[in-house]
């Protein structure tokens, strides 16, 4: 897990020494009312891997879309290998040798993966397309990173992290001097990461220079030479990633030093005092064949029922179930006592079930309407359309809630889409919070999101199993939840295989998850 | 008002409409004059609305339909099937002009109008089939329906209280104008001052996340359907109300590609979502007064359509903040500008939504399936 900038065998990263591929210096974005990038100087050498670090909000998606040509430039300059660029659109910055690949893969999932790696560059033959000739290319160009994908089959076909090994290859067709995978490892799982990093490095041995941008501080860590962080739109330094612990990592971004996350973990612990004996939801050998082997589980007020796993495991799928968003083929579900069925979500919603899905964008956010009119959504709904929220209710409990979570910027008549992913996210927790939930089921609520949201999302959750939530918790990253919940239920292979309290995190979690023959 | 209406799309379609009845005003002297005869009005102006009341009708159930994720082929199969029950039960009714054998003609025809409504429904929300197929269904099986009911004659009938809805007049106004203007205000009531509306663009914009979120997407986007049905019912019953006939044949032709013009030229996206009922009745106008505008300027009728398709082209690509971008551009530069339905023109409001850290725009690019 240590970087590794000396094992570099292109000429060394010190910066005096070799000539950067890409250089934007002073470069300035403004929006109105907000001052996107201020000043900001970025490098980016051959054969390294750059990580660019911050917030949202601090700039780094704005920045890489100065870079890629999406957004003009309002001043400074960039210079890619040696000749100034003024990019008037995403095509000029691809013809300078820059290729992007993004979080959601961009790719035509109807056509084969040699379409896709090849698409308008196409071999053609008497006007038509040379199949022949584009599957060899493109097995070619798979072979040279070391991948093993029948060109011919579906992209579709192809679970995610494939198709962002195929996004890849597509990029290294351009020949691109320059890659940019903006949050490329948000849905893979540890294996498929490891997979992409062996092809990161393959592709950075050979020249290519990488920006990789992550929320994950271990990938970065694991992968990149160099790191780069902004703050609120401007530069705060560049720093070798060996040379830069991990702490001073977080407070440059942060601008604070951070002891949030001590704050974290005592409310954890205060949250298990308060918990009490009666189930809120008791499940019992509930299941859906095939997605999830029957489950019996307690969840208990003030408890934060963690689910661990791999993706795939089942954790996912168990969340839908106890919401109603699929429903259970076998086994019960009591809420207090009481044998329910839960047809729909709103079965689930009318006993004071509340649900964040892992798929943020297409599963929670209603993109085209106003941040009030989200936060709302789930009360209203509940409500019925005839009985409408009085624009008086309505401004009090946008106002609270928006300062509660700190949702920024704090106007409730943006559009949701245009808020970055972390206030999305508390935009989302804060339209069920309104609703006063019982069981509050959460998957994956701080992904793809900036450390400091998620550091504020982790103690909300805390905060709501204090005052007697019951809350289910998923995600990915184990630190994450062993530090917040007080019960484990671990799954694997599509079953609960354990359920742990938290003294016996330590020892057990991470050979469970994986599976006892590892 | 002027500066809220000039930050909105809406300002396109007021300024094609002024400026084709500005065209009228310009070609026929007295196009603007209303003057007052038997205390009813008259003028080119009532007219317009007049005969642009079915249109608009049909295209207030469109709108919602379209905001719903959906689009409705079948409102011009309705209109005929309306109208020709309603004439086949006056026809065949011992008393063909009691106001009782009106109103029960007009009953029947607005009770299978939503029932076709349901059907509708049915097949798109618990059946999940493409609204474009499912109303094709309709589309092509309902004009044969109402051929079968008028047995491919055109029955006309002679019935002055059934004349009252499309020809009539009440308090000096074509009952017609009157009917639309009341359904124009009850759904925007029932949609603006209940949660209805927003419940709507919630389950067009994102109908998964809707459902997770406790809407009633299934009845939402059924109860949609249903009151398409009945607004293209209350058109056919208006559209042979004024002829006093009901032809099968031509009864509500091409209605549903007025309807959806008007619309679209109303800002209403296709995708669904967003939607404006004030811009749906400024585009059903348009498409009317184009339609005078070609008789009054002398248009041959040969390149009549080729007219109205350039100035429906030219309102489209007006409203389009794509289009508009590319003159601006020119002086601007390219990452200033938003695209899509909903976006300001260019920043000139302080209101613009522009954050740092936009999340990647895929939406320009993803194309919803309707």
């Amino acid at each position: 897990m240590d970087a590794e900038p000396s094992n570099d065998p292109e000429p060394s990263n010190d910066p005096e020494n070799s000539r950067p591929v890409v250089e934007m210096r002073d470069i300035s974005i403004g929006f109105p009312g907000v001052k996107a990038l201020d000043g900001v100087d970025f490098r980016l050498l051959a054969g390294e891997v750059h990580s660019l670090m911050g917030e949202n909000g601090a700039g780094k998606s704005t920045l890489i879309k100065a870079l890629t040509g999406v957004y003009g430039i309002d001043s400074g300059s960039i210079v890619v290998d040696g000749s100034p660029q003024a990019f008037a659109g995403p095509r000029q910055s691809q013809d300078a040798g820059i290729s992007t690949v993004y979080q959601e893969v961009n790719l035509c999932p109807n056509l084969t993966v040699g379409e896709n790696i090849l698409l308008g560059r196409e071999p053609r033959r008497w006007g038509r397309i040379d199949y022949r000739r584009l599957n060899r290319k493109a097995r070619e160009l798979l072979s040279e990173l070391e991948l093993t994908i029948d060109p011919r089959s579906q992209l579709g076909s192809h679970p995610i992290a494939i198709q962002q090994l195929v996004a890849i290859a597509r990029a290294t067709a351009v020949s691109a001097r320059v890659l940019i995978l903006d949050e490329p490892t948000s849905s893979l799982d540890a294996d498929e990461v490891a997979e992409l990093f062996r092809v990161i490095r393959r592709l950075r041995d050979a020249g290519t220079a990488i920006l990789f941008v992550s929320h994950f501080l271990d990938q970065v860590y694991a992968i990149s030479d160099r790191i780069t962080v902004l703050r609120n739109g401007q530069l705060v330094g560049e720093y070798l990633t060996a040379a830069l612990p991990r702490v001073e990592l977080v407070s440059a971004m942060l601008g604070r030093q951070l002891d949030a996350l001590d704050e974290v973990a005592d409310s954890a612990a205060m949250a298990t005092a308060v918990q009490s004996d009666h189930p809120l939801v008791r499940i019992d050998e509930f299941g859906r064949t095939p997605a999830v082997q029957p489950v019996t589980l307690d969840i208990r007020r003030g408890d934060i029922l963690g689910l661990a796993g791999l993706l795939g495991s089942g954790r996912t799928e168990l969340a839908r179930l106890l919401f109603g968003a699929d429903r259970a083929t076998s086994g019960r579900l009591e809420v207090n006592g009481k044998t329910t069925t839960l047809r729909t979500p709103r079965t689930a919603i009318a006993h004071r079930f509340a649900f964040t899905s892992e798929d943020r964008k297409d599963e929670g956010v209603v993109g085209d309407l106003s941040v009030r009119d989200n936060l709302v959504l789930a009360l209203q709904a509940r409500r019925g359309f005839a009985r409408p929220l009085s624009a008086k209710t309505k401004d009090a409990l946008v106002t609270k809630y928006m300062e509660a979570l700190d949702i920024r910027p704090r106007r409730p008549e943006t559009l949701l889409k245009n808020l970055s992913g972390g206030n999305q996210q508390k935009v989302l927790l804060a339209r069920w919070m309104i609703t006063e939930p019982e069981l509050f089921i959460l998957d994956e609520p701080t992904r793809g999101i900036d450390v400091g949201a998620k550091t504020q999302i982790q103690k909300l959750v805390t905060e709501l199993a204090r005052d007697g939530v019951a809350v289910v918790f998923i995600s990915a990253e184990l630190d994450e939840v062993t530090r917040i919940c007080n019960r484990i239920a671990v799954m694997r292979d599509r079953r609960n295989v354990a359920l742990l309290d938290s003294a016996d995190y330590e020892n057990n979690l991470t050979t469970l998850i994986a599976g006892s023959s590892s | 008002m002027i500066k809220r209406l000039a930050a909105t799309p809406l300002i396109w379609p007021v300024i094609a409409l002024l400026a084709l009845l500005a065209l009228n005003a310009y070609l026929t002297p007295g196009f603007t004059s209303i003057r007052v005869q038997d205390g009813h009005l008259y003028g080119s102006l009532i007219d317009i609305l007049r005969n642009g009341a079915p249109t608009l009708l049909v295209a207030l159930g469109m709108t919602l339909v379209i905001a719903s994720r959906g689009i409705d082929l079948s409102v011009g199969a309705v209109v005929a099937i309306s109208g020709a029950l309603a004439c086949a039960h006056i026809g065949s009714s011992e008393d063909p002009a009691g106001v009782g054998t009106v109103l029960t003609a007009m009953a029947i025809a607005l009770a299978v109008s939503a029932v076709l409504g349901l059907w509708n429904g049915t097949l798109v929300s618990i059946l999940g089939i493409q609204p474009i197929i499912a109303t094709l269904v309709l589309m092509t099986a309902g004009r044969g329906i109402a051929l079968f009911i008028t047995e491919g004659q055109i029955i006309t009938v002679s019935s002055p209280p059934f004349k009252v809805l499309g020809a009539g007049y009440f308090l000096g106004l074509p009952v017609a104008i009157l009917v639309s203007l009341a359904v124009f205000v009850v759904v925007g009531l029932l949609t603006r001052r209940t949660a209805l509306g927003m419940l709507l663009e919630a389950v067009g914009i994102n109908p998964e996340a809707s459902r997770l979120a406790g809407v009633r997407s299934r009845t939402i986007v059924f109860a949609v359907y249903v009151f398409c049905g009945l607004c293209a019912g209350i058109a056919g019953l208006m559209i042979a109300s004024n002829i006093s006939a009901a032809d099968a044949n031509n009864a509500g032709l091409w209605i549903e590609m007025d309807a959806i013009l008007a619309v679209v030229i109303g800002g209403t996206s296709l995708l669904g979502g967003r939607y404006s009922l004030t811009g749906t009745v400024l585009g059903a106008l348009i498409i009317q007064a184009l339609t005078t505008t070609v008789y009054t300027v002398g248009i041959r009728p040969e390149i009549t359509l080729v007219f109205k398709s350039l100035v429906v082209v030219l309102v489209v690509l007006m409203q389009s903040a794509k289009f508009r971008a590319l003159f601006t551009s020119w002086r601007r530069r390219p990452g200033r500008r938003q695209v899509g339905p909903t976006a300001r023109p260019t920043p000139v409001t302080s209101a613009g939504p522009a954050v740092a850290d936009v999340t990647p725009d895929h939406d320009d690019t993803k194309v919803r399936q309707p």
